[in-house]
């Protein structure tokens, strides 16, 4: 035998008892990796928050290279971006690597809140984990909203124009607001530079900071499950939940590394083929640059924005002596929040839909219906009978909060196992 | 037998006072170091300078034309309207389809602009031109003939954006998301043929 060969892994063993000595390493490691035990029954849902993960250190790593050829000035930003498109090498896969990656950062995430609907992540005791994610679309939203000017294209201007105007529809100080965030009259080169700061310094340590806290508040507490059942009733003599398995390497390599795969499969030809979507991920009129004294025929925000945009559009009646306009404001903002409270409007003593009742599938089935009919609506021209629809979207949106602890009382549930179940 | 005694046991009620007044304290302090940080956030000089009046020369606008959009008025688009008579005789009869046809919102223009055609000269009319709702510019449609907004449309600027309707002394026509009319900035006129847009009696 080769003394050499056995040598090393005891060498590694004693770099790591240094290592532990003074850092927590292998202890870290046991308890989010190797000894974090998920439960058996994951499912395609939970494929969402790992790519979730990825695709946000794919927009960090890209978005930071993108900063090294990106000037942030009203004469240079639109030229920049097209000197990236055209000049630097590989600047264009940078770019559509970094569009791209913001849709398939929006596609993730509401796939990933999806799951937390259906089998009742959001419940007692993972509250705070909810809020912590209420918190993440929050402010993902802010992030993709300020990286949205940075191209200085037309559509970027007058998005950017028509999101600040909203804050000018709160009474007294809406005028003032609207001249603080933009630091000018209207929206100029001083309101691109701070958007800038915002969205590749201020905005990404935020959102770094609460996945970090989203993840340790999950792993004490633990992962749900399509079952809804608490694995950790039922433990061996190690106190290994019977129904857990090692996150790393059950999950990471059989389960979450071909998840990464496909889903790059299907990312790069996005990239490679359909970096403009149809309009959908990079909008036409932002070819032309920012003209502040043009707006495009047909503005619409980014396909993610646009069922709350619908739902600010539905809004039509001043109410209490107050411009429709800030009740648009505030049914938006209402919609974007209302998520929040789910853990608290959930009464069902059960939490997976697969053991919840009619109404409550019916419910969700209308809500996501309503969902999809809001985004379609939020990317078309405003016309009477849209409006109408966009009314009754909204209606029915809300409806599957405020009814929520009146029909997940009232209905039939079906009894829940005391195990998961593998199907 | 020295350390516990000397210190004595914990006086929690001091204790709390401590915590309290040490609290307030820097609660004062973190409010007066993010002063500098929020007020950084207001229009510097440079941007104030750059929103000072501009001077605009109506001598080649001809009756029924429009100048514009022109960045006149702290940077943001102005329409400048030479109205015919007609189109002045057209405003008093859409007063009933106007959220608000005499201006009452003092706040959108100056007293001197309160009147049926909101200028200081009937024919000449000066509009900022963003949408009251949320800030798109409305493009204009001057012609009298039907639209797909408005079948009895007399002429005007209709927002894409929304689909709010003015007509051509930038009143807004009722139940469009808009709540008010298009904004008069202040303006004089320095001589028939050179308005100073920015600056009049009391904006000097």
């Amino acid at each position: 035998m080769e003394p050499t060969q056995s040598k090393i892994p005891a060498m590694w063993s004693a770099f790591m008892v240094w290592v532990d000595r003074r850092f927590p390493a292998t202890e870290t490691y046991e308890y989010h990796l190797s000894k974090y035990y998920a439960p058996k029954n994951f499912n395609f849902w939970y494929y969402f928050g790992v790519l979730a993960t990825f695709v946000l250190v794919l927009q960090l790593v890209t978005g930071i290279w993108l900063t090294m050829s990106y000037v942030p000035s009203g004469d240079g930003a639109f030229a920049s971006v097209e000197y990236i498109m055209r000049d630097v090498e590989f600047g264009w896969l940078l770019r559509y690597l970094h569009t791209t990656g913001a849709s398939a950062f929006f596609v993730v995430v509401y796939l990933h809140m999806f799951r937390g609907l259906i089998y009742g992540s959001y419940r007692e005791p993972r509250e705070l984990i909810w809020l912590i994610g209420m918190a993440i679309f929050v402010a993902l939203m802010a992030e993709g909203f300020f990286g949205y000017l940075l191209p200085w294209g037309n559509m970027s201007y007058w998005a950017a124009q028509v999101i600040v105007s909203l804050f000018g529809a709160i009474p007294f100080i809406g005028a003032d607001l609207m001249e603080w965030i933009r630091g000018d009259f209207l929206i100029s080169e001083i309101t691109l530079n701070r958007f800038f700061a915002l969205h590749v310094v201020a905005l990404p340590l935020v959102l770094v900071m609460l996945v970090f806290v989203h993840i340790v508040a999950l792993h004490h507490v633990g992962s749900n499950n399509p079952d809804g059942v608490d694995i950790k009733k039922y433990k061996d003599e190690n106190g290994i939940p019977l129904d857990g398995t090692p996150f790393h390497p059950n999950y990471t390599i059989g389960h979450d590394l071909p998840a990464i795969v496909l889903f790059l499969i299907a990312f790069c030809a996005v990239v490679f083929y359909l970096p403009e979507m149809f309009g959908y991920f990079i909008e036409m009129p932002n070819f032309e640059e920012a003209n502040p004294l043009k707006t495009p025929d047909h503005i619409a925000p980014v396909w993610y924005y646009t069922p709350f945009y619908a739902m600010l559009r539905a809004a039509t009646y001043p109410l209490l002596g107050i411009d429709a306009k800030f009740w648009g404001f505030v049914v938006m903002a209402g919609a974007i929040v209302m998520p929040a409270v789910l853990p608290w409007l959930d009464r069902s003593p059960v939490k997976s839909i697969r053991y919840k009742g009619l109404a409550s599938k019916v419910m969700l089935g209308i809500f996501i219906v309503s969902f999809f009919v809001l985004g379609y609506l939020g990317t078309i021209a405003p016309s009477p009978v849209a409006t109408v629809l966009a009314q009754v979207g909204t209606v029915l949106y809300f409806a599957y909060f405020v009814l929520m602890p009146w029909y997940t009382r009232v209905e039939k549930t079906k009894p829940v196992p005391d195990r998961v179940t593998m199907r | 037998m020295g350390g516990e005694g000397a210190i004595g046991p914990a006086d929690n009620q001091r204790r709390y006072f401590l915590i309290g007044a040490t609290s307030v304290v820097a609660g004062v302090g973190v409010v007066g170091a993010a002063i500098p940080f929020v007020q950084s956030w207001a229009p510097s000089a440079k941007a104030r300078a750059l929103g000072a009046p501009v001077k605009v020369d109506i001598s080649k606008l001809r009756p029924g034309e429009l100048l514009g959009p022109i960045p006149a008025w702290r940077g943001q688009p102005v329409f400048v309207l030479n109205r015919t008579q007609a189109v002045l005789d057209g405003l008093a009869p859409q007063d009933d389809t106007r959220a608000d046809p005499n201006s009452d919102r003092l706040e959108q223009q100056p007293t001197y602009a309160k009147n049926t055609w909101r200028s200081r000269k009937p024919e000449i009319g000066v509009y900022l031109g963003l949408c009251t709702h949320l800030g798109c510019s409305p493009k204009f449609f001057g012609e009298v003939q039907p639209q797909d907004w408005d079948a009895n449309w007399q002429g005007g600027f209709f927002c894409p954006c929304h689909g709010s309707a003015f007509d051509l002394a930038g009143r807004v026509k009722q139940d469009v998301p808009a709540p008010s009319n298009l904004v008069v900035p202040p303006y004089s006129f320095e001589t028939d043929a050179v308005i100073v847009i920015g600056v009049d009696e009391e904006n000097a």
